[in-house]
C-alpha cells in the first residue's frame, strides 16, 4: 500500500510535513488556502502516526528507531518511538486533525481575515513542535522543538486579542513563565551533558547508570551535579506542564485564547509536558536517582498533585466563566496525571499514560463545545448559557457527556483512568492519595453540575438573541472526540494494551 | 574558601548573570524591562554552556596539521548548541516585543500595575 522506502521515513515526515507546509502557508499568503493546507498536513500526520504506532506495537522489542541523515547513534539525532511516545504522538495527531477541522469556522469568526494564513502557519508550527518533542530521542533537540511549540503557542494565545484584549496580557505572562521554564530545561540538560558527554537520551541513561554505581561507595561521582541538573529539569518541565503551584499562567491563557486554540492547547500542550516529565524521570535519570536518591521527588510530586486536584477543582467551582471552569479543571486533571507517574508502579504509570489520552479527548471535545457557544453568543459567561440546552442540543449534550468523563462516571474514559489510578495508589500504600482522587471526583460533580444545571434548567432571558446549532464542520470533530471518549470508556482494551505496554517498557519489565 | 571561589568562577559568573536577569523579570513592572531581563537570564545559561566546553590545556578545535598526535582539543559541541539557543532567545525576544507593542495599542500602557488595574476594571 505505502512504498517501503516511504514507510521507513515516516518518523521524519511526521515532523517535517507540518513544518514545511506551515512555511508554504505563510509564504503563499492566500487567505483562503491556509486552512486547506493545515487540514491536509494534520490528516497526513495522523495517518503517519497511526501507522507508526502499529509498527511499534508489532515490533517485538516495542521500539522503532530512525536515524536522522543516517548518522549513527549517539553522534546524530535519533528519533526513537516506543509505546509511550507512540501513544502520545497519536493523541497529538488525532486532536490536531479534529481541532483543525473545527477551527475553520471558529477561527474565521475570531481572527481578522488578513491574518488567517499567518494563523494557520503558526498553528502548523505549534504542531511541529509538539510532535517533534514527542518523537525525538535527543535531549537538546527536545529543547529546540519545545521552544518552537512554545513560541507558536504564545502567538496563538495572543491572537485572541480580537475578542478580548486580556489575551495579550495572558500571552505575555505565559511567555515570561514559559521562557523561564524552558531555560531551566536547557540548564538541566547542560548539567546532564556535563557529566555524560552525550545528548542522546538512551546513551545518556546508560552512562548515568554507570555513574550511579559509584554512588553507594565512599566516593560518589557527580552526585550533586546530576541531582542539580534533574532539579532544574523537573522545575522547568513542571512550569510547562502547569503542575501546581506553577500553574498560574494557565487559566488566563486558556480563557482568552481563541476557542480552537484553547481546545488544541488543553488537549495537547500540557499532555506533551507530562510526557517530557515521564521521559526524564523514568527513561533518562531513572527512578533510583529521581525518587529513591537524596531528593524524594515523588513525594514533592504527590503533594503538588494532591494540591492541584483539590485546589484546581475547588477554584473551578468558584468561576463564572465556563472556559475558566474548564481551565481550572485542567489543572486538577494534570494533578491526576502527575500523581499517576509519581506512584512509581505499573498501575500508576498506566493511569498517567491512559489519562493523557482520555483527558485529551474529553477536554478537547468540551472546549470545542464552548467554542460553539462562543461562535454563537460571542462569550462564555455562565449566566449567558442559561437555557442553551434546548437551543444547542448537540453541543450541550456533548459538553454534558464530556463533563461526566471529567467526573469519571463508569462507561466514560475518565472512569478507566481513575480506576487504574486508585488501584495504583492503593498498591503503593498511598491511601490518602486514593482518597484525594475520590474527593476530587466529588468536587468535579459540583462544578460540572453547576454548568449542566444552568444549561438545562436555567431560563433564557427575555429578548435574548435566538441561537442556532453550530455548522456541521464544528459539530463533527466535537462529536468525534466525545464519542471516542465514551467508546474508549466502554471498550478500553486497545488503550490499556498500549498504556500497559508503555508502563512496562518504562519500568523495564520484559514484555 | 578562596580556592572554592576561584576554581568555580565560571559558575559564579553564570549564577550572578542569571540572577541579575531573574531579578529584572520578577521586580520590574515595565514589560520591556522584563523582556530584557529574560534575555540576560538566558545569556547566563549560554555562558555556562560555553564554559563547560573548555578542556584543560585544550586548543581550538581545528585539526592541527603535521606529525603531532597527542593534541588536546576543546569541545566544540556546546558552542554549536548555543548558536541554536541564541536564535531561540532572539526569537523569544521578538515575539515578546511584538506582544508588548500590541498591549500598548490595546491598553495604552506597558506597566504591569496599570495593566492589572485596567483588567480588574474590565471584569
Amino acid at each position: 500500500m505505502i512504498p517501503d522506502q516511504l514507510q521507513h521515513q515516516i518518523p521524519a515526515l511526521i515532523v517535517l510535513t507540518p513544518l514545511v507546509l506551515g512555511l508554504i502557508t505563510a509564504l503563499i499568503g492566500r487567505r483562503g488556502l491556509g486552512w486547506w493546507i493545515a487540514m491536509l498536513a494534520s490528516l497526513l500526520v495522523f495517518a503517519g502516526s497511526i501507522q507508526l504506532l502499529i509498527d511499534v506495537m508489532h515490533s517485538g522489542t516495542y521500539t522503532v528507531s530512525y536515524l536522522m541523515g543516517n548518522w549513527p547513534v549517539p553522534y546524530g539525532i535519533e528519533y526513537r518511538i516506543d509505546p509511550l511516545n507512540g501513544g502520545v504522538l497519536c493523541t497529538v495527531a488525532l486532536i490536531s486533525a479534529a481541532v483543525t477541522l473545527f477551527a475553520r469556522r471558529s477561527v474565521a469568526s475570531e481572527v481578522s481575515r488578513d491574518r488567517l494564513h499567518f494563523f494557520y502557519a503558526v498553528w502548523l508550527f505549534c504542531q511541529t513542535g509538539l510532535l517533534g518533542i514527542t518523537i525525538t530521542g535527543d535531549a537538546f533537540n527536545l529543547y529546540v522543538l519545545l521552544e518552537i511549540s512554545s513560541l507558536a503557542t504564545y502567538t496563538l494565545v495572543a491572537m485572541g486579542k480580537g475578542r478580548d484584549r486580556r489575551a495579550l496580557t495572558a500571552a505575555i505572562n505565559y511567555l515570561v513563565l514559559g521562557t523561564i521554564g524552558a531555560s531551566f530545561i536547557l540548564l538541566g540538560i547542560g548539567f546532564l551533558y556535563m557529566v555524560t558527554g552525550t545528548l542522546n537520551m538512551m546513551d545518556m541513561a546508560e552512562r548515568l547508570d554507570a555513574i550511579y554505581i559509584t554512588w553507594g561507595t565512599a566516593e560518589p561521582q557527580y552526585q550533586k551535579t546530576v541531582l542539580t541538573g534533574f532539579a532544574f529539569l523537573f522545575v522547568g518541565v513542571s512550569l510547562k506542564l502547569a503542575l501546581f503551584p506553577l500553574h498560574t499562567w494557565l487559566p488566563n491563557a486558556y480563557t482568552y485564547a481563541p476557542a480552537a486554540v484553547s481546545a488544541l492547547l488543553a488537549a495537547t500542550a500540557t499532555k506533551v509536558g507530562a510526557y517530557i516529565s515521564i521521559r526524564f524521570i523514568y527513561t533518562i535519570v531513572g527512578t533510583d536517582a529521581a525518587f529513591r536518591g537524596a531528593i524524594p521527588t515523588h513525594v514533592f510530586i504527590m503533594v503538588s498533585a494532591g494540591m492541584a486536584i483539590l485546589l484546581g477543582s475547588y477554584l473551578a467551582i468558584k468561576q463564572d466563566n465556563v472556559k475558566k471552569i474548564l481551565a481550572y479543571s485542567s489543572i486538577a486533571q494534570i494533578g491526576y496525571i502527575a500523581l499517576g507517574f509519581a506512584l512509581d508502579n505499573k498501575n500508576g504509570l498506566t493511569a498517567a499514560v491512559i489519562h493523557i489520552f482520555n483527558h485529551a479527548l474529553t477536554k478537547g471535545g468540551m472546549f470545542m463545545a464552548l467554542g460553539v457557544v462562543a461562535y454563537r453568543l460571542g462569550n462564555t459567561r455562565l449566566q449567558d448559557l442559561r437555557g442553551l440546552g434546548r437551543k444547542l442540543p448537540v453541543s450541550m449534550g456533548a459538553f454534558t457527556a464530556g463533563g461526566l468523563g471529567l467526573i469519571g462516571v463508569p462507561l466514560t474514559a475518565g472512569f478507566v483512568s481513575k480506576w487504574y489510578l486508585v488501584t495504583g495508589a492503593i498498591e503503593a500504600g498511598r491511601y490518602e492519595m486514593a482518597a484525594i482522587v475520590l474527593v476530587g471526583s466529588l468536587l468535579a460533580v459540583v462544578y460540572v453540575w453547576r454548568v449542566v444545571e444552568t444549561i438545562y434548567f436555567g431560563k433564557r432571558d427575555e429578548g435574548a438573541p435566538n441561537v442556532q446549532e453550530a455548522p456541521i464542520t464544528m459539530l463533527v470533530p466535537m462529536l468525534l472526540l466525545i464519542g471516542a471518549s465514551i467508546y474508549f470508556g466502554v471498550d478500553a482494551n486497545t488503550t490499556s494494551w498500549i498504556a500497559e505496554a508503555a508502563a512496562e517498557t518504562l519500568l523495564g519489565v520484559q514484555p | 574558601m578562596l580556592d572554592f571561589l576561584h576554581d568555580h568562577y565560571n559558575y559564579w559568573v553564570t549564577i550572578i548573570i542569571m540572577m541579575i536577569g531573574f531579578y529584572a523579570v520578577v521586580a520590574k513592572s515595565n514589560l520591556v524591562k522584563k523582556a530584557i531581563g529574560l534575555g540576560i537570564f538566558q545569556t547566563g545559561i549560554f555562558l555556562f554552556y560555553i564554559s563547560i566546553g573548555k578542556v584543560d590545556g585544550g586548543t581550538a578545535p581545528v585539526k592541527v596539521m603535521g606529525e603531532q598526535t597527542d593534541v588536546v582539543y576543546s569541545n566544540p559541541l556546546p558552542h554549536a548548541l548555543i548558536l541554536t539557543a541564541i536564535v531561540v532567545s532572539v526569537s523569544t525576544l521578538a515575539v515578546a516585543l511584538a506582544i508588548i507593542v500590541n498591549i500598548r495599542e490595546k491598553f495604552g500602557s506597558i506597566d504591569e500595575h496599570d495593566l492589572n488595574h485596567l483588567e480588574a476594571e474590565q471584569e
